[in-house]
């Protein structure tokens, strides 16, 4: 356990030894930030037109709008999307950078196993990925400073991106295990996640039991349910499977390093 | 110390090294000598638990470095030929990382790291960025890092590769402080730093074990020897004291039997004609000569190598190294036999 620390400590450090942290979190902010903004925005300009209708006809007492249903979901759907092309970013170096600079000799010469370095670089990235999400709570702290909105779907939303985020990073992993260019790994990772995350198109298309194996694999359909706030083992267990086995590939794709000599 | 039997590693059809054995005792250094290609990093990989053999055993502190590879990780530390730094880290930062993933308990860290600094030459430079580091003191942080939890068994893959004289020199002495305290061994293609670190030699062509013995030992062995192949139908006891008796033989080997031949391998001085005495033993007593040639001498060939290349050379092999290898397998299979 402590090897596997010192190895996620040691990577994510290196995260902000070089410019590659900042960026990524600038970047994430500035763009969640512009979502969070607009969906604001177009809330509040609805929620105004509502009160001007209301009161012109008198309507009585409807429905208040909620802030959950204008901002909180969609701004928990982009921050999904943007993930989608932020985690390769956090994972392309992972295990290209120690096969590149041969640095995984030190690695698998060490008594530790190939699943400790590979928890120990998942953990890096996923420590990267939830203080990019921290920062987001800002957004959620001026929905609370300015209007009631239900706590709960919020919980629920930011456990569904880390759930997603952690299977996304999984598979980032693994593809990062499988080259030695940073590059190809980047953008192998990126296609491998949009053909995930555009299973669900497919499913539209198709029939029977194909239509129900593209849903049950489509990362988004799975978002569906902590995004509007219902919990659910089904996609709990959806994206956990999702994170084992892309760590296990990953695992399984260090021993190969001592095959290949 | 170490154990070695019959370790062979293949990749498709070639083998990289082939049934290579050896021990190493308990505080001695090994060197390992040959030129680029010969099989040194496999076998050196494969001690350190970084490649599986593809047959045969190695031991560590008798632990199989295959079955209990863990624990064999353990005792060792290693070096390998490029040394496997984290530009961004400090020194001192880097060698606690090392410490983490060896599994030393913190307070080990804190105690070793200072005396790892110390015998390495690194404590000016220990807050300092590996990046900006010279080549000198990246290497002797490659040999911090092999030392940091203290190991029993050192491996070192070509520790003085790339440095400068002085630097050579700095690391030579470094590691011939450590010997005695622990057991090394080191590659290099540089004989004189064989003869001036090493307890024993290990000589290395195309994946096999040509020559082990003490530097002193090969020197002169390499240096002021012929040797002549005999091979005859029949030679009983009588005659082999009889050539041994000839004038300038220092050694007769037994180097196989099979069908009606017998073969020896006569090794003598440099001087010693030996073709013509030979040749009248063999049929003055009616041996039945089948054979009498000159060895073009395995080691040797492998000395010439050795000795025209200096440090950092390396490309093509010279035209004795197929020979070589020939004669050593040669060798390997009529003493087998």
């Amino acid at each position: 356990m402590r090897a596997t620390l010192a190895i996620a400590w040691r990577e994510f450090r290196s995260y902000f030894v070089s410019p590659v942290a900042y960026i990524l979190i600038a970047l994430f902010l500035f763009l969640t930030g512009y979502f969070f903004y607009s969906s604001l925005i177009e809330f509040v300009n609805a929620a105004m037109r509502a009160e001007q209708q209301s009161g012109m006809f008198g309507g009585g007492d409807s429905a208040p709008m909620s802030v959950n249903e204008w901002v909180v979901r969609p701004f928990f759907y982009n921050v999904a999307v943007i993930s989608l092309f932020l985690v390769p970013m956090i994972t392309m170096r992972l295990l290209c950078e120690e096969k590149k600079t041969g640095t995984i000799e030190l690695l698998l010469t060490s008594p530790i196993t190939e699943l400790e370095i590979t928890i120990g670089k998942f953990l890096a990235g996923f420590g990267l990925y939830a203080l990019m999400l921290l920062g987001t709570a800002a957004f959620m702290g001026i929905l609370f400073a300015y209007g009631q909105p239900d706590p709960g779907p919020i919980l629920t939303g930011y456990a569904g991106l880390l759930l997603l985020g952690a299977a996304s990073l999984a598979l980032g992993t693994f593809v990062s295990s499988l080259t030695e260019n940073p590059i190809v790994a980047g953008f192998t990772g990126f296609v491998l996640l949009l053909v995930l995350w555009l299973l669900h198109w497919g499913a539209e298309y198709a029939t029977g039991t194909t239509a129900s194996v593209l849903n049950y694999l489509s990362v988004v359909r799975h978002f569906e349910d902590p995004a509007k706030g219902v919990l659910d083992t089904r996609n709990l267990i959806f994206y956990l499977s999702l994170t084992v086995f892309g760590l296990f590939a990953t695992m399984r794709a260090i021993e190969t390093v001592r095959w290949k000599g | 110390m170490i154990e070695v039997e019959r370790l062979t590693k293949t990749y498709g059809s070639t083998r990289a090294i082939d049934e290579v054995s050896f021990t190493v005792e308990r505080g001695q250094v090994l060197g390992f000598l040959g030129p680029n290609g010969a099989g040194k990093t496999t076998t050196m990989r494969i001690l350190a638990g970084y490649l599986p053999p593809s047959s045969g055993k190695a031991r560590v502190a008798g632990i199989d470095v295959v079955e209990s590879s863990l624990a064999a990780r353990r005792k060792i530390g290693y070096l390998p030929e490029h040394v496997p730094l984290y530009p961004e880290m400090t020194v001192s930062g880097y060698l606690g990382f090392v410490g983490s993933i060896k599994r030393m308990p913190a307070a080990k860290k804190r105690e070793r790291l200072p005396v790892v600094l110390g015998q390495c030459g690194l404590e000016t430079v220990a807050r300092t960025i590996i990046q900006r580091l010279s080549k000198g003191f990246r290497q002797r942080l490659g040999l911090a890092q092999a030392l940091i939890h203290d190991p029993e068994v050192l491996i070192l893959d070509e520790p003085t590769v790339g440095l400068d004289p002085h630097q050579i020199i700095e690391v030579r002495e470094l590691v011939k402080g450590l010997a005695g305290t622990r057991t090394i061994i080191l590659s290099t293609h540089i004989l004189p730093e064989v003869e001036q670190i090493c307890d024993r030699v290990v000589i290395l062509s195309r994946g096999r074990v040509i020559a082990e013995d003490t530097p002193e030992n090969l020197t002169a062995r390499l240096k002021g020897s012929t040797t002549m192949r005999l091979v005859v139908r029949k030679a009983a006891e009588s005659e082999v004291a009889a050539i041994r008796a000839l004038p300038g033989v220092r050694a007769v080997r037994f180097t196989g039997e099979r069908m009606d031949a017998v073969g020896f391998e006569v090794e003598a001085e440099a001087e010693a004609d030996l073709a013509e005495p030979l040749a009248r033993l063999a049929l003055d007593r009616g041996l039945g000569l089948l054979e009498l040639s000159p060895v073009g001498m395995s080691l040797e060939t492998v000395f010439v190598e050795l000795t025209t290349r200096e440090a950092g050379m390396d490309g093509d092999r010279g035209e004795s190294g197929p020979e070589a290898a020939k004669i050593g397998a040669a060798g390997t299979t009529l003493g087998a036999a």
